[in-house]
C-alpha cells in the first residue's frame, strides 16, 4: 500500500471520529491521570453513559499536561466547542455528564478551556490559559488528543509524511535536513543530532543498530513516559527516519518496566506500525527494511547511560564501558550504533514533517527548537509543559507555573535531575538553553525542572540527590563507587548536626576528582548538585556547619518544635495529638514540649489551630522557654483578643 | 605489522598498530599506573588510575583502553591527571584494613605500589572498619572482601580465562562485591579452584593459604597431564613453598588447573615419600642400603632369559629415563617386552594414525586449536582431563568458534556446545561415518585436498554405504536431524579441528575410532594448518615421550622398527652389542604371560600403577604375585609396589633434571628444584647403576643432558634437539636438525607417509553388551581433583576435600527403578567382579549407562571392567562393560 493510501484511509477514520454530530468524551488516563484517579472516573462516566442511554465514544487518551488539574476530561457535544474539564472526581464527572450533556449546561465552573473557534461564555480557549499559553506544543501536540493506541489517528494528523519524506531523499539528505533544523540532543547531553548520525553513517559496516533511549531515570521525570503513552508513534517514525539515515535494519527501544503502560502502548504501535507495513521488509516499497524490537529495562538509573544500555541489551550486566570507542564507531554488539531520546526522536519526525526551517524558528541561536520539562514541586500548576528555548526561568515559574504554592518565597530551581543544579532567584531571568543553563553550573538534563522554596533545605536537597545517586551507581569505577559515598556521609555528617568546618572543602575537593575521574555520564555529573548548591548557598551550608543551624527548618537533627508562650492559649489540641506524649501541659496553661521525647513529626505544629499558630520551629536560635507548663498571662491573651479584632 | 607513531610526555613513540597508549608507555618505558589492567585481560577501565590527558580527546580518557592512533599526543603526569589518580587512591585506602606490615600482599601489593608512587601521605577520609567475614571455605586459598579494591581481575579472569563464570560482581554501587551465584562460600559455588582469580588479585584480597615467597623460582613442567603447562616453583632451602604459571609457557599461556596450581608441593614433600630401598624378607620389607639392594637386583635379574623378563616403563617419568630403561631392557636384558601405560590409553592413536598419516600424534599444537572456525570435541571431557586446554577451547568459543561435543554424558562442555551428539558408548564408528556419508552426499568435502594429497578414496567411499542414516540413528542413539546439523557444521566451519580421548580409544575397535577421526578430517581437508588436524590428547605428563623414546615392544626411539634390519644395526653399532629382533609383548600380554608363569620378572618403573590402571586387576593381581622377582621403582609405596621383592626410592619431577614431551610434541625442561628425599635417586641414576653393577658399558651419563645427546643422534625427530636449545620454550618434534625451530603442524605440505590414507570402516559394537544379567553399562570418567590412580593427588588434603571416595553417578530414573537414593552405599557387579561404591544420582549419566573413575585404591574400577582387548591396539575396552548394581543393605 502506497503512504497516500494509508493517509487517505487514515483520514476518513479521523474524520469519522472527529463528526461533529456525535458527542465524544476523552479522558486523560497516562500514567499521572490514573494515579489521580482517572480510571475511576472514566468508569463513573461510562456507567453514567450507558445508564442514560447516551450514544457517546468515550476514549482514553494521554495527558495535555496539566497535572495540577487532574483528571481531566473533555467533552465534544454537537453545537459546543470541545471543552476541557479539569480536577474531576467520579462525582463531579457524573455531575458533568447530567448537566452537559442532558441538561446542555457546559459547567464554566469546571472547564479548562474549550477548542476551536467557538466560544463558551466563561469558557478561554483552551490554550489561551495561563499554563497553556507560552508553550509550543510541537513533541506532545497529540498527547491527549489523540487515541495513542489508534494509527490511523496519528497518521491523519501528519503522522508517518515524515517518514514518507526521507524515503524520497538520499541518506544524506536526511542529515543535511536534521543538521539544518539545529536539533541537539534531548536526553541531556545536548551534542547535535546530525553529527552523531553523520559519524554512524561513515562506518562501512553492513550491521548497523539504531537505539532509543526510554529508560528515563532521573527521580520525577515523566516527559518521555508521558509521550511514549500519549503518541508513541511519533517516536516511531523517527526511529524511522533515523535508521534509514545512517543505514539500521535493525532497532531497539529500551523502556524500563517501571513504566508498564509505556510499554503496553509501545507494544501495540509496533504491532499496528507492522501491520500497516511501516515496519518490516521493503518499508513502502523503498526496499528500505527495519525490524523494531522492544526490550524492558529493570530500574537501574546506570542504564539510562548509552554503552550500559547497550550492555544491557546485550544481556550483560548495566555497566558502562570507557569511550572511546564511541557507539557510532563500536556500539551494540561492536557494530556501529546511534542512540538518542525519546524526545530526540519524536523532534526528528517533527523535522522531516514541517522541515528544518520551520523547527529553526524556534528556539535560540544555539539551542534550536522546543524542549518538554516536568515542572514539580512547590509551584501552583505542576505539569508536562513544552517551552521554546530562549523562554526565561521566571517565565516558565510564574507565568507557566503560577508562581510558588502558598505564595511562599521563591528559593532555587533546579534543572537536569540528579545531574544538574540549583539555581538561585538572581538568575531567574536567564534564558533556558543550553549553554545559558551550563554557565549557571546547572543543565537542561532530560527535562526535570524542580520548583523550590523557603522551606527547601539546600543542603538536604544536595544530599537527596547524592543518596539517589549512591543507590544507582553501578559500582565499577572508584571515583563515582566510594567518592559519592564519601560525599554522601559527609552531607549526612552537616545535614545531622555533626559537620566540620573542613567538610566543605573536602566536598570541593571529592568533586572535582569525581568529576574528572569518573568513567561515564553518572559519576562525572554527580557532584552537581553539591557544587551549585555551594556556589549559591553556601550560606546555608555555613550555616548548618558553624551554628548547627537549618535556615530552612528541615533538617531533623538541627530543627527543635517549640511553644511559643506569649501565642499558646492551653486548648490542648497539640497535647491530645502528639504520638509520643512529649507535651505536658493543661487548661489555661502555656503548653511545653519535652525535646528529648519530640519526634519532631510536626504534628503539633499542623493541629495548633491557625488564629493561634502557637506551635514554630526554630533552629540555632535561643529563645526563653518556659521549662514546665505555666499560666497564659493575661496580657498574652489580650494581645490575642486583639490579633481577633484586626481580622 | 604496521607500527603507529605516538608522543608521550613529548617523547617519540613506536608501537604496534591496534596497541593501547597503556602498551606504549609500557613498551617505551613510561610508567603509567594501574590497579585493574592486566595484560592478558580484557581493557575493563574501572581503577581511573592510569587516566592520561590527549590533545584533541575531551576529559581524561584511560590509557588501557585508549588505541594508540598515528600522531596521538599524551601526557601522563598533568595535574589534572594526579588530581584524578589521587582522589582514587584516597578512596582506597580509607576504606582499606591498614595493616601492611603482616598482609601476605606486602611488598608485591599493586595498590602499596600505586601509592608510593603518588607520595600519598595523608587521608582525609574517614577509615572504615572491616565488616565483611573472610571466606576460608576453599582449601587452597581464602578471599578477604576486607582488603577487595573491586578491580575485577579475578571475575573477569573466570570469565575470560577460565570461562567458568563461578565468581561475579554483585549488588550495585558501594555494596558491590566479589560472589558466587546465590552469595554461597566459594566451596559450595561451580569455582574450579584453579586459581587464576588468585594469581591476579593485586592486593590481599585473594591469598594462597599455603604459600610463602620463595626464595628462587625454578622453571619447571607439571608432572600431572599432558598438557605439560610450564610453571615456576617456588623454594626455600629444600622445600618447594609456592607454584605459579608460567606466562610466557607456549602450551599455557600461565594458565594452571588446581592440581597444578595447589597439588604440587604437599605430595613431592609427602611423610610417606620412600626414602631408601626395601627388600622384602620374611614377608616384610626392610630398608637397606643401596648397595644390597643394587646387589640383589644385578645379580637376580641377570639370571633370567630374555623371554622370562618384562620392563614396564613409565610415562611420568622424563625422556631421558625412558630413553634409558628401554635401552637397559633392550641392551643389558635382552628383550623387547618393554611396554608402558600408553597401552591403555592411546596405543590406538599411536597405531591408527600411523596407517593413516604416517605418524601418530596430534599434529596440531594447543595455541591454534583455538584459531578454528570450529571443534569437534568427541570422547573427551576436557575441561577435568586436560583443564588448560579446556580453558583454551572455551575462550575460542567466546571468540566464535563453533563447539560440537559427541559424548554419552552431560559433560562440562555440553553447556558451551552448539550441538551435543549424545551417543550410546561405543557407537563413535557408525557416528562418524554416519557424518560422512552426509558430507559425501552433500558435495562438503574438499575436492583438491582429496585429489591431492589422499590415497584409497574410492574404497572408502564404499564403506559409507554401510551407513545410512537411519541405522546410524538407531545405532547411536542420536537423531538424524542433529547428526546432519553436525556433519554439515564441522564440513563448512572451516578450519575444523578435531579434539579426542579415552572415549575413542578405550574401546575395542579404538584403532578403528581413531581412523574414523582421521577419514574424517581427510574428507574435509582439515589437516595441515592452524585450527584443523586430529589431535589426540595424551594423558600423562610424559606419556608422549614414553612413546617417543620407545619405550614399547615393538620400536626403538622415534619408532623406528625393532625388526628392521637396518634400525637395528644403527642401535647395535650405536650401543655396542647384539639386539633381539623379535618385537616384544605388550603389556596386557606380558601380565598374561606372567600369570602363565612364562614371564618371571619385572622391572617396573615408577608412576605405573597396573594393580590400579589394568583392567582384570585380580588377574592382575594373581600375574604379580606369581613373578619370582618384581623389583618396583617410585616416589610412594603404590598398591603394586607392595608386591614387589625389592622397592627403590625413586625422586620425583621436582628433584631432578630431563625432559618431558607434552601433547602437542613439545619437548620442554624439567629441572631440579629440590633434593631427593633421604636415599631416593632419580631413575636414570638407579637404573645406570644397575646396568654398571651388571658389568655393562654405555650407562655412564654424567647427567641427562648426556642422554639427551645421544637420543638426538639416534632419533631423527629429536635430531635438533639439545638443552641450550630448550630453554626457551622448547622444541616441537620433528626437529631433524640443529637449526630447524620445531614444528608446530603436522602434514602440512605432505603426509608422513607420503599422501593420507582413507581407510574404509565397519560398524563393530562394543564386545560386552548389556543383558539380563547385567543390564547397566559401566563406563568410565575423570574427576578434575585427582589424577589417574590418585598416587599423588590423594596425598594432597585440598584436592581430597573437594573429591574424597569413589563416586558411581546413575542416572535418576534407572536409580529410582532399583530403589538407590544419592548417597547410598552400592556393589556394582560384572562378570569380573565386584566393587563398592557410593551413588550419586545424576542426569549427567544417561539412561542404562553408569560411570565411576579409577582414582580410589578403595572401589578399584578396573577389577571389573571389561578384558576385551582392540585386536591390533591391544587397549582395553574400559569404556564399555556390562554390570548391574544393587544398593549394600
Amino acid at each position: 500500500m502506497t503512504f497516500e493510501e494509508l493517509r487517505r484511509q487514515a483520514l476518513i477514520e479521523w474524520e469519522e471520529y472527529r463528526n461533529n454530530q456525535k458527542i465524544r468524551v476523552t479522558i486523560g488516563a497516562a500514567t499521572c491521570g490514573r494515579a489521580s484517579g482517572a480510571l475511576t472516573v472514566a468508569e463513573a462516566i461510562r456507567q453514567k453513559i450507558a445508564e442514560l442511554k447516551i450514544d457517546a465514544l468515550v476514549t482514553e487518551v494521554g495527558c495535555i499536561g496539566t497535572c495540577y488539574a487532574e483528571p481531566v476530561v473533555s467533552i465534544a457535544k454537537p453545537g459546543f466547542p470541545e471543552i476541557y474539564y479539569g480536577g474531576l472526581t467520579p462525582d463531579k464527572a457524573i455531575s458533568l455528564i447530567e448537566d452537559f450533556l442532558i441538561k446542555n449546561n457546559p459547567r464554566p465552573d469546571i472547564a479548562l478551556g474549550s477548542l476551536g473557534d467557538q466560544v463558551v461564555p466563561g469558557i478561554p480557549a483552551l490554550f489561551d490559559i495561563p499554563m497553556l499559553k507560552p508553550q509550543v506544543r510541537i513533541i506532545l501536540r497529540n498527547c491527549g488528543f489523540i487515541d495513542p493506541e489508534n494509527i490511523n489517528h496519528y497518521i491523519a494528523n501528519g503522522g508517518y509524511s515524515g517518514f514518507n519524506r526521507a524515503l524520497k531523499m538520499k541518506p544524506e539528505e536526511v542529515i543535511e535536513e536534521v543538521k539544518r533544523s539545529g536539533l541537539r540532543g534531548r536526553g541531556g547531553a545536548g551534542f547535535p543530532t546530525y553529527l552523531k548520525w553523520e559519524l554512524c553513517r561513515k562506518e562501512t559496516a553492513q550491521e548497523k543498530y539504531i537505539i532509543c533511549n526510554a529508560d528515563e531515570g532521573d527521580p520525577g521525570a515523566f516527559m518521555n513516559r508521558s509521550l511514549l503513552e500519549g503518541d508513541p508513534h511519533s517516536v516511531l517514525e523517527g526511529m524511522l527516519i533515523g535508521a534509514y539515515a545512517i543505514g539500521a535494519k535493525k532497532g531497539f527501544i529500551y523502556c524500563r518496566a517501571e513504566k508498564p503502560l509505556a510499554i503496553e502502548r509501545l507494544k501495540v504501535a509496533l504491532k499496528a506500525a507492522k501491520e500497516k507495513g511501516l515496519i518490516g521488509n521493503n518499508i513502502l516499497g523503498s526496499g528500505f527494511n527495519l525490524e523494531i524490537e522492544l526490550r524492558e529495562g529493570a530500574g537501574a538509573f546506570v542504564c539510562g547511560e548509552e554503552t550500559a544500555l547497550i550492555a544491557s541489551i546485550e544481556g550483560k550486566r548495566g555497566m558502562p564501558t570507557p569511550r572511546p570507542p564511541f557507539p557510532a564507531q563500536a556500539g551494540l554488539w561492536g557494530k556501529p550504533t546511534n542512540i538518542n531520546n525519546v524526545e530526540t526522536w519524536a523532534n526528528v519526525a517533527a523535522i522531516l514533517q514541517r522541515g528544518s526551517e520551520w523547527f529553526a524558528q524556534y528556539g535560540s541561536e544555539k539551542s534550536k527548537g522546543t524542549k518538554t520539562f516536568a515542572l514539580a514541586g512547590k509551584i501552583k500548576r505542576t505539569g508536562l509543559i513544552e517551552v521554546p528555548f530562549g523562554i526565561s526561568l521566571r517565565q516558565i515559574i510564574y507565568e507557566i507555573g503560577g508562581g510558588i504554592l502558598n505564595d511562599k518565597k521563591f528559593k532555587a530551581v533546579q534543572t537536569g535531575g540528579p545531574s544538574g543544579g540549583c539555581i538561585p532567584e538572581k538568575h531567574l531571568d536567564e534564558p533556558v538553553d543550553y549553554e545559558s543553563l551550563a554557565k549557571l553550573g546547572s543543565i537542561v538534563g532530560s527535562g526535570g525542572m524542580v520548583v523550590m522554596d523557603e522551606d527547601t533545605c539546600m543542603v538536604d536537597v544536595a544530599r537527596f540527590f547524592m543518596s539517589f545517586i549512591q543507590s544507582e551507581s553501578c559500582g565499577k569505577c572508584v571515583p563515582c563507587r566510594m567518592g559519592t559515598k564519601q560525599m554522601l556521609d559527609i552531607l549526612n555528617r552537616i545535614t545531622g548536626g555533626n559537620g566540620i568546618p573542613q567538610d566543605i572543602d573536602l566536598l570541593l575537593s571529592l568533586s572535582e576528582g569525581i568529576k574528572a575521574g569518573s568513567l561515564c555520564g553518572l559519576g562525572q555529573t554527580a557532584p552537581n548538585p553539591v557544587i551549585t548548591t555551594l556556589r549559591y548557598f553556601r550560606d546555608e551550608y555555613e550555616a548548618h556547619i558553624n551554628l548547627k543551624r537549618c535556615p530552612a527548618h528541615l533538617c531533623k537533627d538541627l530543627i527543635n518544635y517549640v511553644i511559643l508562650p506569649e501565642k499558646c492559649q492551653g486548648c490542648g489540641i497539640c497535647l491530645r495529638n502528639c504520638p509520643v506524649s512529649a507535651i505536658t501541659g493543661g487548661k489555661r496553661l502555656v503548653h511545653v514540649i519535652d525535646q528529648a521525647k519530640c519526634i519532631k513529626c510536626g504534628t503539633c505544629e499542623d493541629v495548633c489551630p491557625p488564629r493561634f499558630k502557637a506551635v514554630t520551629k526554630i533552629s540555632g536560635e535561643k529563645i526563653e522557654l518556659p521549662e514546665k507548663p505555666i499560666p497564659v498571662t493575661a496580657s498574652s491573651s489580650q494581645k490575642n483578643t486583639a490579633d481577633n479584632s484586626e481580622k | 605489522m604496521e607500527n603507529v607513531h605516538l608522543t608521550i610526555n613529548g617523547r617519540e613513540v613506536s608501537v604496534k598498530k591496534g596497541s593501547t597508549v597503556l602498551e606504549a608507555a609500557r613498551e617505551a618505558g613510561i610508567y603509567i599506573p594501574t590497579l585493574c589492567y592486566f595484560p592478558d585481560l580484557k581493557p575493563y577501565g574501572g581503577c581511573r588510575v592510569c587516566v592520561v590527558e590527549i590533545e584533541g580527546m575531551r576529559g581524561l580518557p584511560t590509557s588501557c583502553t585508549t588505541v594508540a592512533t598515528e600522531g596521538m599526543k599524551v601526557y601522563t603526569e598533568t595535574e589534572a591527571v594526579n588530581k584524578v589518580r589521587r582522589t582514587v587512591v584516597e578512596l582506597l585506602i580509607a576504606d582499606h584494613p591498614a595493616d601492611c606490615l603482616t598482609c601476605p600482599a606486602d611488598q608485591k601489593c599493586e595498590l602499596q605500589k600505586v601509592a608510593a608512587y603518588l607520595g600519598i601521605t595523608e587521608i582525609r577520609l574517614p577509615r572504615k572498619q572491616p565488616e565483611y567475614q573472610v571466606d576460608e571455605s576453599n582449601p587452597f586459598f581464602y578471599l578477604d572482601r576486607n582488603k577487595c579494591i573491586l578491580c575485577a581481575r579475578c571475575t573477569r579472569a573466570c570469565n575470560e580465562i577460565t570461562c567458568v563464570g563461578a565468581i561475579d560482581m554483585a549488588n550495585r554501587g558501594y555494596r558491590m562485591k566479589v560472589a558466587t551465584f546465590g552469595d554461597t562460600p566459594l566451596f559450595d559455588s561451580i569455582c574450579r579452584s584453579c586459581g587464576e582469580c588468585v594469581a591476579r588479585c593485586p592486593v590481599g584480597a585473594l591469598v594462597p593459604k599455603a604459600h610463602m615467597p620463595p626464595a628462587a623460582e625454578i622453571e619447571t613442567v607439571c608432572p600431572y597431564c599432558g598438557v605439560g603447562c610450564s610453571m615456576f616453583l617456588g623454594v626455600r632451602g629444600e622445600r618447594i613453598v609456592s607454584v605459579r604459571g608460567n606466562p610466557e609457557g607456549p602450551a599455557n599461556k600461565g594458565m594452571l588447573c588446581v592440581k597444578g596450581r595447589y597439588g604440587i608441593a604437599e605430595f613431592v614433600h609427602h611423610p610417606e615419600r620412600l626414602t631408601a630401598p626395601l627388600i622384602r624378607k620374611n614377608g616384610q620389607f626392610e630398608q637397606v642400603s643401596w648397595e644390597e639392594a643394587l646387589d640383589v637386583i644385578a645379580e637376580r635379574l641377570g639370571k633370567f632369559k630374555p623371554d622370562e623378563v618384562a620392563v614396564i616403563s613409565s610415562a611420568k617419568c622424563t625422556n631421558e629415563e625412558n630413553y634409558v630403561i628401554q635401552k637397559f631392557a633392550r641392551a643389558v636384558l635382552g628383550t623387547n617386552n618393554i611396554d608402558h601405560c600408553a597401552r591403555l590409553c592411546h596405543a590406538p592413536s599411536v597405531a591408527g594414525l600411523a596407517m593413516t598419516f604416517g605418524s601418530g600424534a596430534m599434529t596440531n599444537s594447543i595455541e591454534d586449536i583455538g584459531q578454528g572456525a570450529c571443534i569437534l570435541a568427541i570422547g573427551t571431557n576436557t575441561t577435568a582431563t586436560h583443564p588448560v586446554i579446556g580453558m583454551t577451547v572455551k575462550q575460542a568459543i567466546r571468540r566464535g568458534t563453533k563447539l560440537i561435543v559427541v559424548n554419552p554424558r552431560e559433560i562440562d562442555l555440553c553447556r558451551d556446545a552448539d550441538i551435543w551428539l549424545r551417543l550410546k558408548p561405543g557407537t563413535d564408528v557408525a557416528l562418524l561415518m554416519g557424518m560422512m556419508n552426509i558430507i559425501y552426499a552433500e558435495k562438503l568435502y574438499d575436492e583438491n585436498f582429496i585429489n591431492s594429497r589422499t590415497e584409497n578414496f574410492d574404497e572408502f567411499v564404499r564403506s559409507l554405504k554401510e551407513f545410512p542414516l537411519e541405522k546410524v540413528s538407531e545405532i547411536t542413539g542420536v537423531n538424524v536431524e542433529d547428526i546432519v546439523r553436525a556433519a554439515r557444521m564441522y564440513a563448512s566451519s572451516r578450519p575444523a579441528s578435531i579434539l579426542y580421548a579415552m572415549g575413542i580409544t578405550q574401546h575395542s575397535h579404538g584403532t578403528d575410532n581413531v581412523i574414523a577421526t582421521s577419514n574424517l578430517a581427510l574428507l574435509t581437508g582439515n589437516i595441515g594448518k592452524p585450527g584443523s588436524g586430529v589431535n589426540p590428547l595424551r594423558g600423562q605428563n610424559n606419556v608422549q615421550g614414553a612413546c617417543d623414546m620407545g619405550a614399547l615392544p615393538g620400536v626403538f626411539t622415534g619408532y623406528q622398527a625393532v625388526d628392521n634390519p637396518e634400525i637395528r644395526k644403527k642401535f647395535e653399532d650405536a650401543w655396542g652389542c647384539k639386539l633381539n629382533p623379535r618385537p616384544g609383548m605388550v603389556l596386557p600380554d606380558i601380565m598374561e604371560a606372567a600369570h602363565r608363569g612364562e614371564i618371571r620378572s619385572i622391572f617396573l618403573l615408577v608412576g605405573e600403577n597396573p594393580l590400579l590402571s589394568e583392567p582384570t586387576l585380580k588377574h592382575v593381581e594373581d600375574a604379580l604375585k606369581k613373578l619370582d622377582f618384581l623389583v618396583v621403582q617410585d616416589i610412594f609405596l603404590t598398591e603394586t609396589a607392595r608386591f614387589a621383592h625389592v622397592v627403590l626410592p625413586a625422586a620425583s619431577f621436582a628433584e631432578k633434571d630431563g625432559t618431558f614431551t607434552n601433547t602437542e610434541r613439545r619437548v620442554q625442561l624439567v629441572r631440579k628444584a629440590v633434593p631427593p628425599p633421604g636415599q631416593a635417586k632419580a631413575d636414570w641414576e638407579i637404573i645406570c647403576a644397575i646396568a654398571r653393577k651388571m658389568g655393562k658399558s654405555g650407562f655412564d651419563y654424567r647427567n641427562p643432558r648426556e642422554i639427551m645427546e645421544e637420543i638426538a643422534c639416534l632419533t631423527p625427530s629429536y635430531a635438533g634437539i639439545t638443552y641450550e636449545r630448550l630453554e626457551k620454550g622448547g622444541i616441537q618434534w620433528p626437529c631433524p636438525t640443529l637449526s630447524h625451530p620445531g614444528t608446530p603442524i603436522l602434514h602440512t605440505m605432505q603426509f608422513n607417509r607420503g599422501k593420507g590414507r582413507f581407510i574404509p570402516l565397519s560398524y563393530k559394537p562394543p564386545m560386552e553388551t548389556p543383558d539380563e544379567e547385567y543390564p547397566l553399562i559401566l563406563t568410565t570418567e575423570r574427576s578434575l581433583f585427582h589424577y589417574h590412580t590418585g598416587t599423588m593427588s590423594r596425598k594432597v588434603q585440598g584436592l581430597n576435600k573437594f573429591r574424597s571416595e569413589e563416586l558411581v553417578e546413575i542416572n535418576p530414573e534407572d536409580a529410582e527403578n532399583l530403589g538407590i537414593d544419592d548417597g547410598d552405599l552400592v556393589k556394582i557387579t560384572s562378570r569380573r567382579g565386584t566393587i563398592t561404591a557410593r551413588a550419586k544420582v545424576t542426569e549427567v549419566s544417561p539412561r542404562g549407562i553408569v560411570s565411576m573413575t579409577f582414582h580410589f585404591a578403595e572401589s578399584p574400577t578396573n577389577a571389573i571392567t571389561s578384558m576385551y582387548l582392540d585386536p591390533v591396539a591391544k587397549i582395553p575396552e574400559l569404556k564399555v562393560s556390562a554390570v548391574r548394581i544393587e544398593k549394600v543393605v
